[in-house]
């Protein structure tokens, strides 16, 4: 029997790639100059979940994001990979979220979506780092987690078996289906876009981005059902209001510096063996070296 | 007066250093509070685990030895550490950024519903206003953390709920004995009050730990490698350089997540923080959230083709050239002069 699989991914800044054009003369960031990206690990997330689809045969693979009308974006990516369907989250009603918040959202519409087997994700974002939103959306739904997955080896007869890989040393652990993994990225890469998916999805949209489309696009996806992006607000969900956004993040931000570095005094040095030698010597001589 | 919280990990046989540091640190806020630092320690054949901890200045040693909590997983250790801080009400708690504390500290905040900050790299007592809602606040913990890659620093705080709860990455705080003499109280938990049957249905079936594991952050010399190095094939240079140095290696992420140097051996706000007595960065270009686990090294030579590569601002020594031309310089030169 198949498997009902959801990938939680989220649309980032890359932060990775913050080059110098993305600090502002005031030294603040620059977020315009930042691409959004699909979080790499979301990626690897998503991957693991595409295995174990061709594994059982019958599996359904969603991609769940909550964000702005712009994360559609990474639907359609998850859709040229070989993911099933999509869920945009989308309201004003979940701005200024922190983890907990998030998590409870995200809980919400899985619940709507369910019976679900599996949810992936991938172990932390990079424009925030904190690794909280799969252990949280694990606990508001009260289901097991296994965090730190790199590769999941089986999921069958209502048991999950995952290798996790720890900071030095890796386990294999077996939990009963269903339950939350997050995933490391140190897992398998995300395999590319499938050039027949691509053509077949990449008029994929929610109802929002429809909204200024010809008579013949929208005839076209009554056509094709696939071609709809779900579009949830917080009005298609089941949600306590004061478990969103600001009122259900218990955690403020007070003050927000950006970093300005001191420039140390340099010394420039030529790659030519005297200077190499020189600089060696000196290390050595105030006891820096050896 | 509430207390303050460290919930201790077991490494090795040994309480982690990482929770001995969040003591030193924990030690610290409490004197400011003037309330208690109490400690937690879950596992199986504990005996005698407080006499490590109270020379860092724990009040209270609570252990939980029950062999449902060894190998750690998940859901049992969570109804424990729960349980534990209702009963006990502790104003703040705080975990180490490890593997298990970043399993366990989110679960245990969702579970409270209290907040969690992630890899602080601050903490500290503070007041809040708002302004908004006319209420001030005394004493609250500021959670100091660097976001969106490192370029910005946010100060997070926890106004209404209890425990202010955040995850500190090894070798951010200092670690120091309080005072060797420093004796406090142990108190066993009653585990089987807290553990329900449902929470051990995850089952470690293998376990492959390695014995001492590569611990950069003790090193006095580091050579470290970006993703400028080009491939894993080139990291082997920075090995040899290192071998000849009594040095370890270090990577930043790029090189990481490209898969140049594993990820023990990243340096930077998800990796370690370092301070050795040289730094030597290697096709390095400097990002902040590299720098910002490097730039209180005594000495830091940055070797890298651009000549504007943000590292070499951080710098004392700053070469610019082909790496792979300019190590075997060093190495030539090293072994020369040591002599």
């Amino acid at each position: 029997m198949g498997l009902k699989i959801i990938v939680l991914a989220k649309q980032v800044p890359d932060t990775r790639n913050v080059g110098k054009d993305a600090m502002k003369a005031d030294g603040t960031v620059n977020r315009a100059a930042l691409e959004a990206i699909f979080n790499p690990e979301d990626m690897n997330a998503l991957e693991q979940a595409l295995r174990l689809k061709e594994k059982y045969k019958g599996s359904k693979v969603t991609l769940l994001t909550m964000g702005p009308g712009r994360a559609a974006d990474i639907i359609r990516e998850g859709l040229f990979r070989g993911a099933d369907d999509g869920v945009l989250l989308t309201d004003r009603a979940f701005a200024g979220s922190d983890t907990l918040a998030t998590s409870y959202a995200i809980s919400c519409a899985i619940n709507k979506i369910k019976e679900v087997d599996i949810i992936v994700a991938g172990r932390q974002a990079i424009d925030g780092d904190t690794a909280q939103v799969g252990p949280q959306v694990a606990d508001k739904m009260n289901l097991p987690q296994v965090t730190y997955a790199e590769e999941i080896y089986s999921a069958e007869k209502g048991k999950i078996v995952v290798k996790r890989r720890l900071d030095r040393g890796v386990e294999k652990v077996e939990a009963p289906l269903p339950c939350v993994v997050t995933v490391n990225g140190s897992a398998p890469a995300c395999r590319p876009r499938a050039a027949k998916l691509l053509m077949k999805y990449k008029h994929a949209k929610t109802i929002s981005e429809r909204q200024n489309e010809s008579e013949d696009y929208l005839n076209l996806v009554n056509d094709r059902p696939y071609l709809n992006i779900n579009e949830w607000t917080v009005n298609d969900v089941e949600t306590d209001d004061n478990m969103l956004g600001l009122s259900g993040s218990p955690t403020k931000v007070k003050k927000i510096e950006n970093v300005v570095f001191q420039a140390k005094e340099t010394k420039v040095l030529s790659d030519n063996e005297g200077d190499i030698d020189e600089l060696i010597k000196e290390l050595i001589d105030n006891h820096t070296l050896g | 007066m509430n207390s303050v919280f460290v919930i201790c990990e077991i490494d090795e046989g040994k309480i982690a250093d990482v929770s001995l540091e969040l003591l030193t640190k924990g030690r610290t806020l409490s004197n400011t509070l003037g309330c208690k630092l109490e400690a937690v320690v879950l596992g199986h054949k504990l005996n005698g685990v407080e006499e490590e901890l109270f020379p860092y200045g724990a009040d209270v040693v609570h252990i939980g030895d029950d062999k449902r909590l060894d190998p750690y997983t998940t859901l049992p250790h969570t109804s424990v550490i729960t349980g534990l801080f209702e009963n006990e009400k502790p104003q703040i708690g705080l975990l180490g950024a490890t593997p298990l504390g970043r399993d366990l500290g989110p679960r245990v905040s969702s579970a409270l519903k209290s907040g969690l900050t992630a890899d602080c790299t601050a903490l500290e007592i503070g007041d809040h206003e708002d302004k908004k809602e006319k209420k001030s606040y005394k004493n609250l913990l500021y959670q100091i953390r660097p976001a969106f890659g490192g370029n910005i620093v946010a100060t997070i705080i926890n106004p209404d709920c209890r425990p202010q709860m955040a995850t500190v990455r090894e070798g951010v705080m200092k670690k120091e004995i309080y005072s060797p003499t420093h004796k406090g109280e142990v108190k066993t938990i009653d585990v089987n009050k807290f553990i329900k049957p449902e929470d051990t249905v995850v089952k470690v079936i293998e376990r492959h730990m390695e014995k001492g594991r590569v611990n950069i952050k003790n090193s006095s010399v580091i050579v470290s490698g970006g993703y400028g190095m080009g491939s894993k094939e080139n990291f082997e240079a920075l090995y040899e350089l290192a071998d000849v140095l009594g040095a370890e290696v270090g990577a930043s992420r790029a090189a990481v997540d490209a898969g140049f140097a594993p990820h023990d051996r990243q340096v930077g706000q998800t990796g370690v923080t370092v301070r050795p007595k040289l730094y030597i960065a290697c096709g390095i270009s400097g990002q902040i959230q590299h720098t910002a686990g490097m730039e209180e090294s005594a000495m830091v030579i940055a070797i890298n083709n651009d000549s504007a590569a943000p590292i070499n601002k951080v710098a004392d020594y700053v070469i610019t050239g082909d790496v792979m031309d300019i190590i075997p310089k060093m190495i030539k030169s090293y072994k020369k002069n040591s002599k």
